[in-house]
């Protein structure tokens, strides 16, 4: 059951060409019209890594970001259609439903990574190999809120609301993250530093030379994480529950 | 009773049924209580169910509404054998979609209970034991109509071949093609090939054919002919009479959130689809009237008769034949809103037989309370 149900669930993403273009272009394209440009700036804003590099690693949690919000979204539509209704009264299992979702989330989400990566080596970003993998392994840990939130979306909000919803949280979570410009003092970077959207950018600052989490990292992460599965969780049952 | 009651009503029909309701109903006010199904399955004849098939006891279900709560289902009680196709027969708000729900476990009754094989709805929604089209839902997107139906089958512990569904269903042609392309049509007998791919012992079908032209009715019903020829229990909700009568084994009139009549197929039609004959003919006697052909109840007001009908045709020859002399003759047949309107009894003197041996709805609403 669990096999073939992901396997259509991951065709039918890969089928679905305007979101699966979307999600996986919109970045690429903002990576480009940023970074592009300046591709030669070796010292950005002093921060001592060159403007590819610091937006690569921006872009590749941001698109990860997304990848992994909009897939839990697309509930939303299939709930909508009333598709969960006739899924409802198959075998199927809550936890296999879901964790398609959450699996698609990451594929989409780990694609989004490694076409970023490639961007940046096409402009010039070299790194070791262990900060590559270092920073790649923590990004992915650092989405499990966000595939968390995306169930939560797809069952609380309509179809109709989705679109300003996604589009809001996700312009907030990446400005507050740090994706566009540093953030580094003031009431902004105590707030930021709460938000596991920071977290995501920041883990992948190993790529500059970064520290990765440390302990209020993990902390934040983890809480993020067993705090939006719980409400995706909650979301499920009152969504089922309601009909 | 035929002279004062409602003239639609065959009376012999309609004794018929009250009797079998009795038996429906006999827990009374018990019924809403779990504990007393072992007792049940005792007073039920074992010739008559030999094994358990789907039950519905009691059940009550109100939506919580801005105006206050609407009861949608206000005491049902329903018994399916295994193999039975059934229709649920009535029109639009009788509560038909919500009883399906309570069925299928989509929903949960405030009061009562409903048994699907001896299991509650969900044991046997997760024992695959159940299939369903649904009065309203599109298909997903970005799929094939093979690949749909296959991703259903794998969910299910038993399906059939995937192909198989596909000929029952009809599919063969547009097997390749998207979801998304499909036309009402085609849509509607993928939905039909997703509920029955699977296999289920009990398939339950909301409205199916509401959508479909005359032709794809009579493909979809030939499909689920061939799917109850497998020995399954079916169970569809409809407001079309001739779609009971064609296909059902058993016909369960619902109106208002009750059953108000349950019986074979046959007696149903003749009840709702009785035809009403009126003239003007003074003085004659009702006795003879009544003994017409096709004549099943007969009443007068003032110069005017009123001639309930099971065949309305022999009737009225006969009525011209040995009455030349009636005037401002009229067949109306009772349409089937009517019917129910007459069946629960709406006006006043609505105390009927077939509304006092209704299911034990206030008794179970007392229970729920």
């Amino acid at each position: 059951m669990t096999a073939t149900y992901l396997r259509f669930e991951l065709l039918r993403t890969v089928r679905n060409g305007r979101f699966f273009v979307f999600s996986l272009g919109f970045p690429l394209i903002l990576y480009f019209a940023i970074a592009g440009p300046n591709a030669g700036e070796s010292d950005f804003e002093g921060l001592g890594v060159s403007v590819p590099l610091y937006y690569m690693i921006g872009l590749a949690s941001f698109g990860a970001m997304m990848s992994a919000l909009s897939c839990g979204a697309r509930i939303a539509a299939e709930r909508s259609a009333g598709w969960n209704r006739q899924l409802r009264i198959t075998p199927l299992r809550p936890s296999v439903y879901l964790g398609a979702k959450v699996a698609t989330a990451y594929a989409l989400a780990l694609m989004s990574i490694v076409l970023l990566y490639a961007s940046g080596f096409v402009l010039g970003v070299r790194l070791p190999a262990g900060d590559w993998l270092a920073m790649t392994l923590l990004i992915l840990v650092g989405l499990v809120p966000f595939a968390a939130l995306g169930i939560v979306i797809g069952h609380l909000m309509t179809v109709d609301a989705i679109g300003p919803v996604m589009g809001g949280v996700t312009s907030l979570l990446a400005l507050l993250g740090g994706t566009w410009f540093p953030i580094t003092s003031g009431f902004m970077f105590e707030l930021a530093r709460c938000l596991p959207s920071y977290w995501l950018v920041q883990a992948s600052r190993v790529g500059v030379g970064g520290e990765g989490w440390g302990a209020r990292g993990w902390l934040a992460i983890g809480a993020w994480s067993v705090a939006l599965t719980a409400l995706a969780a909650w979301a499920y049952r009152r969504d089922t529950a309601r009909v | 009773m035929g002279e004062t009651g409602r003239p639609a009503l065959p009376p012999a029909g309609l004794a018929r049924l009250t009797g079998r309701m009795t038996t429906t109903t006999s827990a009374g006010p018990a019924g809403v209580d779990r504990s007393d199904r072992p007792s049940r399955a005792a007073d039920r004849p074992p010739a008559d169910q030999p094994s358990p098939g789907v039950e519905l006891r009691g059940l009550v279900k109100r939506w919580r509404t801005p105006a206050g709560p609407v009861e949608a289902v206000g005491g049902v009680d329903l018994a399916i054998a295994p193999g039975e196709t059934v229709a649920l027969l009535g029109p639009n708000g009788a509560g038909k979609s919500t009883t399906i729900d309570l069925l299928l476990g989509l929903a949960r009754p405030d009061a009562g209970t409903v048994s699907v094989f001896g299991m509650e709805p969900a044991a046997a929604v997760a024992a695959g034991a159940v299939g369903a089209m649904l009065q309203t839902g599109e298909l997903i997107r970005d799929l094939t109509v093979r690949e749909l139906v296959t991703l259903t089958a794998a969910l299910f512990p038993a399906p059939m071949a995937v192909d198989e569904a596909i000929e029952l269903a009809g599919l063969e042609e547009i097997a390749g093609r998207r979801t998304n392309r499909l036309s009402g049509g085609q849509t509607q007998r993928v939905r039909a090939a997703i509920a029955l791919v699977g296999d289920p012992r009990l398939l339950v079908l909301d409205e199916p054919t509401v959508a479909m032209d005359v032709d794809g009715r009579r493909a979809f019903w030939a499909t689920m002919r061939a799917f109850a020829a497998r020995g399954r229990t079916i169970v569809f909700a409809t407001h079309h009479l001739d779609e009971a009568d064609a296909y059902a084994d058993r016909a369960v009139l619902m109106a208002r959130g009750r059953v108000v009549a349950d019986g074979p197929t046959t007696e149903i039609k003749a009840m709702v689809g009785a035809r009403t004959i009126r003239a003007t003919l003074p003085g004659e006697e009702l006795a003879a009237l009544r003994a017409l052909p096709g004549v099943v109840a007969a009443e007068r007001r003032g110069d005017a008769i009123a001639l309930s009908c099971s065949d309305s045709d022999a009737a009225v020859r006969a009525l011209l034949g040995g009455w030349p002399e009636a005037r401002d003759v009229e067949i109306a047949g009772a349409g089937l809103e009517q019917a129910f309107l007459q069946l629960t009894g709406e006006d006043d003197d609505g105390a009927a037989p077939l509304t006092a041996g209704a299911p034990a709805a206030p008794a179970a609403q007392e229970a729920a309370r």
